[in-house]
């Protein structure tokens, strides 16, 4: 590296180590020291916390967790997927808005965010007065603090990353190797699946593991979506750094935590390295 | 005469108010190697695009072996389209995207696998059944794009712009050897070229298109020839042309010389015409009974191995005169720029058209 790119780099460079390595060494570091008997922490070296992340319980709460940020990733890729490839097979000078249109909630705060659907969701909330609107007179639908309530609002939080995400390849796409399958015998299903699907995967994997790794250490949605009732791995973390009082046992969540994310990360990347190596997904027409 | 597999009638196909095919009849005949040319927005590729079934015309009917196909969807058409980007499929070896469509006919595998075999033997692709697209040149990526076609032993065979990716070399080679392939195999290719060379070389019989209209069909010799108007005169090979007006034997031009020749039956004297003839038909010094003569300067000489170009500045036209002399006959008589000389052509040479 030369003097000059250092020094260039060295701005950035300095943020990330004094935001993110110092913060993140620290959290290790406490992850392995016992908690005060009055909260705190003592400093002996011990892997009991490690242990206790392990113990069924909260092993339990970060199956849950995994299984909530499952559906929601499924689901924000099902609609998301759909949703892209009508952006990208929209006329050319069309496609910015729509896009646009795509990811405008992103504008706006994500508590807010988040806060709009308690609106619509609530007992008399606008979900139950439209349906009473079409005549609905029966109890109001319990759908606020609910599994359902979290998944709704993961998937509406991050489906603009998949929308963004699929678009890429779709629009990539050479609009003739459809029609070459089509001409060579393919009906429009198996066009899709033998040609068109295999050839935008690497869009959809970044867009499922963007919103698994975000849904999955989310605190924000489980509290006020879910009511505290459904607790994901995010609430325990803020449980124990803020209720608890117990720093180390939260530290360790954390770097369980942080440890899936990076390994789905990781993998996420070795798959797009490899898939890049053959997606020449626009054939160049000379 | 052999007879016709491809009928298309009166196929018109709109695009908003551009029309970009109109009222287009063309007859093509089995086992023939047919081209559609014209340069771009002539209508040559919404016309292919008809034929394979990614359009449907506006109005007129494509007939296939005598029946209707204008609203078969694509896949069900025992037509195969070549594209131009080859479009093969990235993420498939050669093998697979060979393969790909005797899968969509549901064959047996073993029955794939001989006939896939067989194709790349006769293209040549044996070697390189396991690679990658990206792993392959210009040209073995045309051979893929043919072979995968061909493997579907199409009715038809639509290519448009085969040649257009290959550099000038591998162009000329490849022309050869998609007539080989196709006298080989006894499919009807029809290929759409904007490259006027190739497709003189290429097709027994050929359709010149502009601006959505069929101008002339024929052979490449008759067009050549007697091209039916000024622009497929200029279209195809290299034209001389003189503009003036018409008299009863020829087109007395701007510098009151008359250009000897017959007029066409769309043309009386008086109109406004412009006479044409081909630079190889032009001598230097021509014998006394040259109907056509006028003296000229030699302005530049361009040598292309077999035969000389000269330009040659005249009183008859603003441009300088093109003239294609053999090697020999410029060696017979040298000349080297600035000059002068005289040049002729014979009455039947010339070319008339309306103006």
């Amino acid at each position: 590296m030369t003097s000059r790119s250092t020094l260039l780099m060295a701005p950035a460079l300095a943020w990330l180590t004094g935001l993110m390595v110092v913060p993140c060494a620290l959290v290790l570091a406490l992850a392995f020291f016992r908690r005060g008997i009055y909260g705190g922490v003592e400093y002996t070296f011990t892997l009991e916390n490690f242990a206790q992340v392990f113990d069924p319980l909260y092993a339990g709460i970060f199956l849950n967790s995994a299984r909530i940020a499952g559906t929601a990733t499924l689901i924000a890729v099902v609609i998301g997927y759909a949703a892209a490839y009508a952006i990208a097979a929209a006329p050319r000078h069309r496609q910015p808005i729509y896009l646009f249109f795509a990811v405008l909630p992103f504008w706006s705060n994500y508590l807010i965010r988040t806060y709009a659907w308690i609106v619509l969701l609530n007992r008399e909330g606008l979900v139950t007065q439209f349906l009473r609107w079409f005549g609905y007179t029966g109890e109001p639908p319990s759908m606020l603090y609910t599994e359902g309530a979290v998944i709704a609002g993961l998937v509406y939080n991050y489906l603009p990353f998949v929308i963004l995400a699929c678009y890429a390849p779709l629009s990539r796409l050479n609009p003739e190797l459809a029609e070459a399958s089509r001409d060579l015998g393919g009906s429009a299903f198996t066009t899709f699946r033998r040609i068109v699907l295999p050839l935008t995967l690497p869009g959809i994997a970044a867009g499922a593991v963007f919103v698994f790794v975000l849904s999955i250490g989310n605190f924000v949605t489980p509290a006020l979506l879910g009511g505290g009732r459904f607790q994901m791995i995010g609430n325990l973390v803020y449980d124990q750094f803020l209720t608890a009082n117990d720093w180390p046992f939260g530290a360790a969540l954390s770097m369980v935590l942080i440890a899936i994310m990076m390994l789905l990360l990781t993998l996420q990347a070795f798959a797009a390295e490899r898939a890049s190596g053959r997606a020449t997904v626009r054939e160049e027409a000379v | 005469m052999t007879r016709t597999l491809l009928a298309i009638d009166r196929v018109t196909k709109n695009f908003g108010r551009i029309a970009a095919v109109d009222d287009v009849s063309l007859a093509i005949r089995e086992n023939e190697f047919f081209a559609l040319l014209g340069p771009s927005g002539c209508g040559k590729t919404t016309l292919l695009r008809m034929l394979a079934g990614f359009e449907t015309p506006s109005a007129g009917k494509i007939l296939l072996d005598g029946k209707d196909i204008s609203a078969v969807p694509p896949n069900r058409r025992p037509v195969n389209l070549m594209f131009q980007s080859y479009a093969l499929f990235p993420h498939m070896t050669v093998r697979a995207n060979i393969s790909y469509g005797l899968e969509m006919e549901r064959l047996p595998a073993e029955k794939i696998r001989a006939r896939v075999d067989e194709i790349m033997a006769t293209t040549q692709l044996s070697q390189l059944a396991d690679r990658k697209p990206e792993q392959l040149s210009g040209g073995q990526k045309q051979r893929v794009a043919l072979a995968r076609a061909l493997v579907k032993r199409p009715r038809l065979l639509l290519l448009d712009e085969p040649l257009g990716a290959l550099d000038k070399k591998l162009r000329g080679a490849m022309q050869m050897e998609l007539k080989r392939l196709q006298h080989e195999v006894g499919i009807t290719f029809i290929v759409v070229t904007h490259d006027q060379e190739e497709a003189l070389v290429m097709a027994d019989r050929m359709a010149v298109l502009k601006d959505g209209h069929l101008l002339q069909c024929d052979t490449p010799h008759e067009i050549y020839e007697r091209p039916a108007d000024r622009f497929v005169a200029d279209f195809i090979g290299v034209m001389n042309f003189c503009e003036g007006s018409a008299e009863q034997y020829g087109v007395r031009a701007a510098n009151d010389a008359l250009i000897a020749g017959t007029l066409p039956d769309d043309l009386s004297p008086g109109s406004a015409a412009i006479a044409a003839v081909r630079p190889e038909r032009v001598a230097l010094s021509p014998t006394a009974d040259i109907a056509n003569r006028v003296s000229g300067t030699v302005e530049a000489l361009a040598y292309h191995g077999l035969d000389l170009q000269l330009h040659i500045r005249t009183a008859l036209t603003e441009k300088p005169f093109l003239v294609r002399v053999t090697a020999d006959a410029a060696n017979r008589r040298p000349v080297k720029a600035g000059d002068t000389v005289e040049i002729g052509w014979a009455a039947e040479d010339t070319r008339i058209f309306r103006n």
